[in-house]
């Protein structure tokens, strides 16, 4: 099956993607609507609103930047136009991207007013859009890909179904030597040691028992427990009772393999390739958008009771095993493993599912969440504005 | 043909792979096994749904994936549709 060549676009640095975008990016939330004309004005541009990047400051500040640039950075996007209201905090991230090797231009708008750095970026983004249209997809293997996962509307039949099948994936790929990331601290809750024992060195644990008791401990001083959000209504109506048993679900797609690296929301990998944990939120679109500014290129998505989610420049592939969500949602689902819970088929025939659909993916094939036009790109904030 | 699964041998509860009725007498499989049980359903179990394969009193552990899941808020039968109602977790 996997004999099949994969094609990709490695960029000026090594990496390689599997789309070739040409992305508008805001610095901040009132630099949304000249980005939007330019995309307008240049077909083929994709520009990126989003709701920040106004008065953010330390960590939270760190955390805009890091995903900004890290999105920028994407194997996926081939080109980048950057637009801000002024020309620092602009430069910082231009300059950032920039050490990919890849175009990128940046514009502020004081000083110039929308209309001009609309016209002044749109014929930078027509350069890039046409310099882009050119590139051409070379031979690549699996281990050139990063690979994010991540579940959403989970209810029992991803534990059962879904979610091993990933794994299956999972193994496979860091076996072939490619890299994946996992995250969604607050869902580990009630697995969180099964995580910390896979860590591959006593630091990484403790780095990594670190990370979830902070992520817990700031739920906690909200002075509220998470009864009523987790698990979710949906998570209930599936048949989840408890956080525990969410969890356990959701630890069944991250494979066998050792955790090599604990990493920051955002964060590129710097410890070569292998499976990774990514500090995130569990909300699917602020989860994807920082998996994807860490660099993955494409996502897998186990979905039990329909999660409708994508990602503007990393195509996420939906699995389900529920037979009515199969039925129900068939637009949203690339891979349905059913056969799973009638035992028709075995772990590893949806194992092989998923990595055919990996496969055409890479080579092109539109997911069902990029047909369907979502382009969910949240940015996590971690707190108010100064 | 089963109407529910088990992840593990010692696990507490099945999952309905098909909506169960009250009073049906269903057969469930062990994934790790491949081993067969069969329970007579106390309630209407949906599609993703918990069913009892064993009987715990209040207060108990309740074990799936052989990892607890969360504790019983009421004694549970063999059988017994199982959910918020009757289980919830031990971390809040």
């Amino acid at each position: 099956m996997m004999d099949q060549q994969l094609y990709g676009y490695r960029r000026e640095n090594g990496k390689v993607g599997i789309r070739n975008h040409v992305i508008i990016l805001p610095v901040d939330d009132i630099s949304n609507a000249a980005c939007e004309s330019v995309a307008q004005q240049i077909k083929g541009t994709l520009p990126l609103p989003h709701a920040y990047g106004r008065l953010q400051y330390g960590a939270d500040l760190d955390l805009h930047f890091r995903t900004m640039i890290g999105t920028g950075s994407n194997p996926n996007v081939a080109a980048v136009i950057v637009i801000g209201i002024e020309d620092n905090w602009t430069k910082t991230i231009v300059d950032g991207i920039a050490e990919t090797g890849k175009p990128v231009t940046g514009f502020s708008i004081e000083g110039y007013g929308d209309l001009e750095t609309v016209r002044r970026a749109s014929w930078k983004a027509k350069e890039y859009v046409q310099w882009a249209s050119e590139l051409q997809k070379e031979p690549v293997e699996l281990k050139d890909l990063t690979v994010s996962i991540k579940c959403g509307e989970s209810d029992t039949t991803t534990g059962l179904g879904s979610c091993p099948t990933v794994s299956q994936a999972v193994n496979r790929l860091v076996d072939a030597g490619a890299t994946v990331f996992f995250g969604e601290t607050s869902e580990l809750t009630g697995g969180e040691n099964l995580i910390a024992d896979r860590m591959a060195t006593p630091e990484l644990k403790e780095r990594f028992m670190a990370v979830y008791n902070d992520y817990i401990n700031e739920i906690e001083s909200q002075a509220v427990d998470l009864l009523g959000s987790q698990p979710t209504q949906g998570n209930i109506k599936g048949g989840l009772s408890t956080i525990e048993e969410k969890a356990l679900g959701n630890i069944a797609k991250t494979g066998d393999k050792e955790v090599i690296g604990v990493l920051e929301p955002a964060e590129m990998p710097s410890n070569g390739n292998g499976l990774y944990f990514m500090d995130t939120s569990s909300a699917a679109a602020e989860c994807i958008t920082l998996m994807a500014a860490g660099g993955a290129v494409v996502h897998f998505f186990p979905t039990g009771q329909g999660n409708i989610i994508g990602n503007p420049i990393e195509p996420v592939v939906k699995v389900t095993a529920n037979p009515d969500t199969a039925e129900t949602m068939s637009e949203h689902i690339d891979v349905d493993v059913k056969g799973l819970l009638s035992r028709e088929i075995n772990l590893p025939q949806a194992g092989d599912q998923l990595m055919e659909c990996l496969q055409r993916t890479v080579n092109g094939r539109l997911t069902s969440a990029e047909a369907l036009g979502h382009q969910e790109f949240v940015m996590t904030k971690l707190y108010r504005s100064a | 043909m089963h109407k529910f699964l088990i992840h593990n041998q010692g696990d507490h509860v099945g999952v309905a792979t098909s909506p169960i009725q009250s009073g049906e007498k269903v057969t469930g499989v062990y994934m790790d096994t491949d081993e067969k049980v069969d329970v007579t359903s106390h309630g209407d179990i949906p599609l993703g749904h918990k069913i009892a394969v064993a009987d715990l009193a209040e207060g108990e552990s309740v074990i799936k994936y052989l990892v607890t899941i969360g504790e019983t808020t009421a004694s549970l039968s063999k059988g017994d549709y199982v959910h918020t109602h009757n289980i919830k977790t031990k971390r809040w």
